[in-house]
């Protein structure tokens, strides 16, 4: 059919002079009766012209385009899409909250900053770490925040000849890029053949330049690391402190604190252990913790409470200082302290229970078409590996775009990159047996197509407002702007 | 242009084509190959300084971003404004108008010290 | 609540994956580590969990907002949140399936545009955490693309601005330096002449500035660039409206906290880093950016592109870790610009300089406080108080204002935008008087 009304019209295409969507009272004069001519714009900028129902009828359109969680099974592994409560998206605009000025006096800002400390303390309490900084914006954020915290614990002890972070093969690219950013040389290590840390490999590479190991826990094949308490004594023996990833912290939440393991720094990712939504990129939140003999460096300012009143505590003479202004992602943390508040010690456990039984049996149910790269059972997520020699030529992203067909977003893949042609499943703890049924029952379809018409699958995407898109032309020839 | 049977390869898929004291680089038909689509170039800046072995330049595709080895030392002495342009130039004629830069070389010693065609096509068939 | 196991299920579940009990499965954790101890309050229903938040927001205080210093409260028209709290555009993860992506990232490819074109500047990113880290990112580049080591730094940056670049750039090799303001509250351009030199990265101006007042950004581009340092200017995308761009003064970059285009002020978070740059820049910047494609069909598609710039491919090479944007509060920031259009950003920014200067005038008629206004200022500026300006917030937010920004001594620091009618800038002006 014939396309009339165009999906993907630009809203400057949509413009037409004079047409406005809002109107501001009158100013009796005009900026260049208060400010030098010299000061001001000459030209007015090129932004749309439209009328308010244009503009809602134009955004409206655009969300349409989109797979969302609300309205589609997310599998992504490593991103945690779970449900993302409603009730959340309304409490923690509360116009109390929305309205604060972060610098407005203290005594007026009272309900927000027992909110975050509420959630910190919470967080204290499931990670069994002995402070948590709210102030990092995403997780790569709190990354930083801890390897420059564990630069800060180094620096004060006088021990600068730490200049090597140790990074297995299997991490995710921030925490390298992380390392990097904080002044360290990068140690990749290999993992072993069961996908875990190989220890011999790891003492090999540790030494009195180790200033710190970033550990993901589960790691990023979706296992946890078995031998953790060893690798955090071998890394404590070495002088070096264990940071740990905690962007899969779902899996562990109520069934073990991080402090146990001898984790000293780690981060949480708010938008995915504690539900809040991901926005199609951010705004996230990733709260860094600590351990008591690292506490002290962690970003300024914290929330303290004394005698019933809360307020901003700056006077941190050895934290490693600012990592944003203000004080963090309050609106996301609110969202978090929401999620932490349906839960209590014993309920806890369910949200990583759940979650692993739920990747565990898509993981059991596709064995024998799709199998997992390490034949075991898994933590919150199974990774599976293609060999397009024996499908046909049909590769993992040909897989991810044909599941979008069958209406459901693709699951990551070609990470980790230890594992050849990876496709990563974390289905959270949200999802139903009925929607695990059905999501195996397409992959189900898709790998008989891989038998009898391997030419679709190579060809998908089908049914999307696009086909395919040339990333090559789009990189070559950048067009960033109208 | 630089026909490949003439140059001198690292076993990093980098090949050289000497013209006296200068170096003139490239990377292989089999490096264009594995990397695919070539959308941007990061050429070195002329009056640079290469070491032999050492990253001077990166090669980027859609989902990848290569680091380009010197396979000589020297001063950088002029890189190729074309491939600013047209990337895919290195994808069409590695050994042609896709060259990258060229080195005036300090120690030329280092040139007979890189694989000869042959040697390096054995390398690949590894 | 949001699990949805029932016992049945469970039960199949494992059946399927051959093991007995859930207790099977969580023998990976080696149990010295499993733990059954969590001291955490009774679990809350939905209904207690409102009745909890709604007590908490209860607590914060309604006061009449005069504050600003980096933070601004600007009206949001309420299609603005209406749009973008959608469940497709705010459940939707990052767009790295394009083809089921199309709407965010249409929306980013919009927002790009609209803040290229605000800013007068050739490129923008997806966004970043705020307007600091988007400063420090900005400084980074620049280190980058000269090669130099030397930042100097106006003395009139928002100081958490500062102190985000220290902790940001402290294992960097760079040194800040900072250059002399005037008695005017402006950065002193005779000063910065002699500063400034061929080992100079760049020279970070922010306009207006920390106090309110508005730069001799030209003068100061000039002299950056006279020995080849690049300007990063830091602005106010509000102002905007009315006051000359980055790009008329010929930054190389400029950098933005964006939150004051249609995000609430949420006690500073999350903000909206905004990073724009000149073309020759694009691939020194960090983070997302959406262009145009085709697909196979030959139409027009949106995609994330220049991708090997980024963490997930370069690793350890890469200039950021960054690998996420503020998508949402970019969404609010386009939706809001298109609202507006040109006509309405000019209107909305002509108010804040109008209601910032009734406001400057009636203090002014209240003995004892002397408002500073040698040099042009858009919607803040100082004030200096017959007392410690601590004490005068404590006195007027028992009368329902929140005064302004505590610079420390005498000195208030106030802001008008749009919000403050003239009825509110009358009783400001009259309760400082009362105090």
């Amino acid at each position: 059919m014939e396309e009339i009304l165009k999906h993907n019209e630009l809203s400057i295409e949509k413009s037409r002079p004079g047409r406005r969507g809002v109107r501001f009272e009158t100013t009796q004069k005009h900026a260049a009766d208060y400010l030098p001519a010299a000061y001001l714009r000459r030209q007015k900028p090129n932004l749309p012209e439209l009328s308010e129902f244009d503009t809602v009828r134009h955004f409206t359109r655009l969300s349409q385009l989109n797979y969302s969680l609300d309205a589609q099974f997310y599998p992504l592994g490593s991103c945690t899409m779970k449900y993302n409560p409603k009730a959340y998206d309304v409490l923690s605009v509360l116009p109390g909250f929305a309205n604060a000025h972060p610098f407005a006096p203290q005594s007026a800002v009272q309900g927000t900053l027992k909110a975050l400390y509420e959630l910190q303390e919470g967080l204290k309490a499931i990670t069994g770490l002995a402070a948590f900084t709210l102030q990092p914006a995403a997780g790569a954020h709190g990354e930083l925040t801890g390897i420059l915290t564990v630069r800060a614990y180094h620096d004060s002890r006088k021990d600068w000849d730490r200049t090597e972070v140790i990074v297995p093969d299997t991490a995710h690219g921030t925490n390298p890029a992380t390392a990097n950013m904080a002044g360290y040389t990068v140690v990749n290590i290999k993992s072993g053949a069961d996908g875990c840390v190989d220890l011999q490999t790891l003492q090999a590479a540790l030494s009195h330049k180790t200033a710190a190991v970033m550990l993901t826990v589960p790691n990023t094949v979706g296992l946890f690391e078995k031998n953790i308490r060893q690798i955090a004594e071998m890394v404590h023996k070495a002088g070096a402190l264990l940071y740990m990833d905690g962007a899969n912290f779902n899996a562990l939440i109520g069934l073990a604190k991080p402090a146990d393991f001898g984790v000293d720094v780690m981060h949480l990712n708010l938008h995915k252990t504690f539900a809040a939504p991901h926005g199609g990129g951010g705004p996230g939140s990733g709260p860094v913790g600590a351990a008591a003999h690292v506490a002290k460096f962690l970003p300024k300012p914290f929330v303290v409470c004394e005698n019933g009143v809360y307020r901003l505590e700056a006077d941190r003479a050895e934290s490693i200082g600012k990592m944003k202004a203000f004080y963090g992602n309050a609106a996301v943390c609110l969202r978090g302290l929401c999620y932490l508040k349906q839960f209590d010690g014993k309920t806890l456990k369910t949200i990583a229970e759940k979650a692993i039984l739920n990747a565990n049996y898509v993981r059991a149910k596709l064995k024998g078409k799709f199998n997992a790269f390490f034949d075991t059972n898994c933590m919150h997520e199974c990774v599976l590996s293609i060999d397009p020699h024996v499908m046909n030529g049909v590769h993992t992203s040909d897989v991810a775009k044909r599941l979008l067909d069958y209406g459901f977003y693709a699951p990551t893949i070609y990470f980790p990159l230890i594992v050849p042609e990876a496709l990563m499943i974390e289905p959270t703890e949200t999802e139903s047996k009925e929607m695990l049924d059905a999501f195996v029952a397409a992959l189900e379809k898709i790998y008989e197509e891989i038998q009898t018409e391997p030419d679709v699958v190579k060809a998908a995407p089908h049914t999307q407002c696009v086909e395919r898109i040339d990333e090559v032309s789009a990189a070559r020839q950048p067009n960033l702007r109208w | 242009m630089y026909n490949q049977e003439n140059c001198r390869f690292a076993k990093t898929h980098e090949w050289a084509f000497i013209e006296a004291d200068v170096a003139v680089v490239g990377i292989s038909n089999h490096a264009q190959e594995e990397i695919s689509d070539i959308v941007f170039v990061d050429l070195p800046k002329i009056g640079q300084k290469a070491e032999a072995g050492k990253n001077c330049c990166v090669v980027e595709s859609v989902k990848s971003a290569s680091e380009i080895y010197a396979p000589v030392s020297g001063e950088i002495v002029e890189v190729n404004e074309a491939l600013n342009g047209d990337p895919a130039l290195v994808n069409r004629e590695p050994h042609g108008n896709g060259w990258l830069f060229k080195i005036k070389m300090t120690n030329p010693a280092e040139a007979d010290a890189l694989l000869d065609f042959n040697a390096y096509q054995a390398t690949i068939v590894k | 609540m949001f699990i949805p196991h029932t016992i049945q299920d469970e039960q199949e579940m494992l059946h399927a994956i051959g093991v007995n009990s859930l207790e099977d499965l969580l023998q990976q954790i080696p149990a010295d580590l499993r733990t059954c101890a969590f001291h955490l309050p009774q679990a809350l229903t939905e209904q207690a969990l409102s009745a909890h938040l709604r007590e908490l927001a209860s607590q914060n205080k309604s006061l009449k907002n005069f504050i600003g210093a980096g933070c601004y409260e600007h009206f949001i028209p309420a299609a603005v949140p209406a749009l973008s709290s959608r469940g497709e555009f705010l459940t939707a993860y990052t767009p790295y399936q394009a083809e089921a992506s199309q709407g965010t990232l249409q929306t980013i490819y919009e927002f790009q545009s609209c803040i290229c074109a605000l800013f007068d500047m050739d490129v923008a990113t997806a966004s970043h955490y705020d307007g600091a880290t988007a400063l420090a990112e900005a400084v980074l580049a620049a280190h980058r693309v000269t090669g130099l080591r030397e930042i100097i730094i106006s003395p009139l940056l928002h100081p958490h601005y500062q102190e985000v670049l220290k902790t940001y750039t402290q294992h960097s090799g760079v040194t800040l330096t900072y250059a002399k303001a005037t008695a005017q509250g402006t950065l002193d351009v005779e000063a910065l002449k002699m500063q400034v030199s061929d080992q100079t990265a760049c020279v970070v101006l922010p306009n207006p500035n920390f106090l309110g007042y508005i730069e001799q950004a030209e003068a100061v581009s000039q002299i950056a660039h006279s020995c080849g340092a690049l300007l990063v200017a830091v602005v106010n995308p509000i102002s905007l409206g009315v006051l000359q761009t980055p790009g008329a003064y010929q930054a190389d970059f400029a950098v933005a906290e964006g939150q004051v285009l249609g995000n609430p002020m949420n006690f500073g978070g999350p903000g909206l880093g905004i990073l724009t740059a000149k073309k020759a820049y694009m691939r020194q910047l960090p983070g997302r950016m959406v262009g145009i494609a085709k697909d196979k069909q030959g139409r027009r598609a949106f995609v994330l592109t220049l991708q090997a710039r980024e963490q997930h491919i370069r690793r350890e090479k890469a200039a950021s870790n960054i690998c996420s944007n503020e998508a949402i509060c970019a969404l609010n920031a386009v939706i809001y610009l298109t609202l507006l259009g040109p006509q309405g950003l000019q209107e909305v920014a002509e108010l804040n300089v109008e209601r910032a200067h009734k406001l400057a005038e009636q203090i002014g008629q209240v003995s004892g406080f002397h408002v500073q206004q040698d040099s042009p200022f858009f919607n803040e500026f100082v004030v200096t108080c017959p007392r410690p300006a601590a004490e005068v917030i404590e006195k007027m937010a028992a009368k329902g204002f929140a005064a302004g920004y505590d610079l420390g001594e005498n000195r208030l620091l106030v802001c008008a935008t749009e919000m403050c009618t003239e009825a509110d800038i009358k009783a400001y002006a009259q309760a400082l008087g009362e105090i």
